[in-house]
């Protein structure tokens, strides 16, 4: 280690980063991480997929029957799909200290747990926003269906992962605390679970689904503003414990 | 003079067992603060406090002069903490781990991301994802921010772990040149520091023990 090459401490002019650049920082970084580790990446899609798939083998593959399952399987397998992914989200970083570093940041703590639940979304949501139409076709949703159910899945995959998140942060301090996280969280999952399929299903019978959808964006827009200061919380509790 | 970081009449508790009472000091700027104590006798629970990871503690403690949780941006932007796992992350690189380590609390150039990883004897090692090295090459990737931090209070546990003899000797010689323009640090550690007399302030935690 050579020491001269650090300059006097007295002499360095720190370049100060703004609470936004850091928050990008934090959100850079997750999602690096995350292509880095494709094994753990092409999990919830690939959940989500064969618990669809699965349906019209196990039950019946008759279009009109499928057709009217549809909504509600897509919607179960999508919040299985966001659950199972939820547990990662602090895993890692409590086990190799990062959280602790996280937890000391000068910046205000719920701007970098936003980000890391965005992060965790783009990763984990997105992808079954993707997936979906052409699940959609594979049960035969009706056609006017498709847009009512991206919009649905839109709104409440990222709710699912803010609720998830406040869970995550609770249990991330207790050995295999997975099991404990899905019974914290499946009770908040469920009004998210009516609004979603509630409005598919209005929309596949050709009625409007616009109320569903508004109240969707409500939830959504609680869970950005108060979810956050939650899962702040939780993690603190969790590092003092 | 207000002192840097002034500790007064802590009490820590952990799962009903009190770990210290009554633990006071100061720690000016220039000053090295040696932690020492058995296993489990709460070198890392004073650390964690001090760091500000936990509440969970009676007693005050001033940063120039004003309670912590009153200045606690201030003092968090002014502490750099290394605990006793690292945070290194194995699927990025050393270059990628320092960016954002460090991204918290500053803009680095590349350049001083290299120089600092070549004062770590990791030049050659900026583009391998961490899982590939060694305990002791991760340790260096994460001390390796003390030659990028401005932070003027490092609060460092066990910051020896797995690092070889040669390493210890730099370490060592970067406490004291810091120390020496103003810095200050706490750390923990079994190892008979090897820093000039004048730098060192000793504390040890059995003396505040049941």
């Amino acid at each position: 280690m050579v020491s001269e090459i650090n300059a006097p401490a007295s002499t360095v002019k720190p370049m100060l980063v703004s609470p936004g650049a850091a928050v990008w920082v934090t959100l850079c970084r997750d999602l690096r991480l995350g292509f880095r580790r494709q094994a753990e990446l092409i999990n919830p899609p690939l959940f989500f997929l064969i618990v669809v798939t699965l349906f019209p083998l196990g039950i019946s593959p008759d279009p009109d029957f499928l057709a009217k399952l549809a909504p509600g399987v897509i919607w179960i397998a999508a919040l299985l799909a966001t659950l199972l992914a939820m547990d990662s989200l602090f895993r890692g970083d409590y086990e190799d200290g990062a959280l602790d570093l996280l937890l000391v940041v000068p910046q205000p703590l719920f701007m970098h747990v936003l980000a890391k639940v965005c992060a965790h979304w783009l990763l984990t949501g997105l992808p079954l926003l993707i997936l979906a139409p052409m699940l959609a076709l594979m049960l035969s949703l009706p056609s006017q269906a498709y847009m009512t159910l991206i919009a649905s899945l839109a709104l409440g995959t990222p709710l699912l992962s803010l609720l998830g998140a406040i869970g995550a942060a609770l249990t991330v301090g207790i050995r295999r605390g997975g099991m404990l996280l899905s019974l914290l969280i499946l009770p908040l999952y469920i009004p998210v679970l009516l609004l979603g399929t509630g409005a598919v299903v209005a929309a596949s019978e050709g009625l409007p689904a616009d109320g569903q959808l508004l109240w969707l964006a409500v939830l959504l827009t609680l869970g950005l503003t108060l979810a956050p200061f939650a899962i702040a919380a939780g993690l603190r509790i969790t590092a003092s414990g | 003079m207000t002192e840097f970081l002034s500790v007064n009449q802590l009490v820590c508790e952990r799962d009903e067992r009190l770990l210290f009472h009554g633990l006071s000091f100061t720690l000016n700027s220039g000053e090295i603060l040696q932690v020492t104590g058995a296993n489990g006798s709460g070198k890392t629970s004073l650390l964690r406090i001090l760091a500000t990871l936990t509440e969970d503690y009676e007693g005050e403690i001033k940063f120039a002069g004003e309670l912590i949780q009153r200045v606690l941006p201030e003092y968090r932007q002014q502490q750099l903490y290394l605990g006793h796992s690292p945070g290194i992350k194995g699927p990025l690189t050393p270059i990628e781990n320092l960016r954002w380590l460090q991204g918290w609390y500053q803009s680095l150039s590349e350049q001083a991301i290299e120089n600092a990883l070549t004062a770590v004897d990791l030049y050659g090692y900026e583009d391998v994802p961490c899982y590939s090295l060694s305990a002791g090459q991760q340790r260096r990737v994460a001390l390796a921010q003390l030659y990028l931090s401005h932070q003027a209070l490092w609060i460092l546990d066990e910051p020896f772990t797995a690092i070889d003899q040669n390493g210890v000797h730099h370490l060592e010689a970067l406490l004291a040149e810091q120390a020496s323009q103003g810095r200050s640090i706490i750390l923990t550690t079994h190892h008979q520091l090897n820093v000039p007399d004048g730098f060192i302030k000793k504390l040890d935690i059995a003396d505040y023990g049941e």
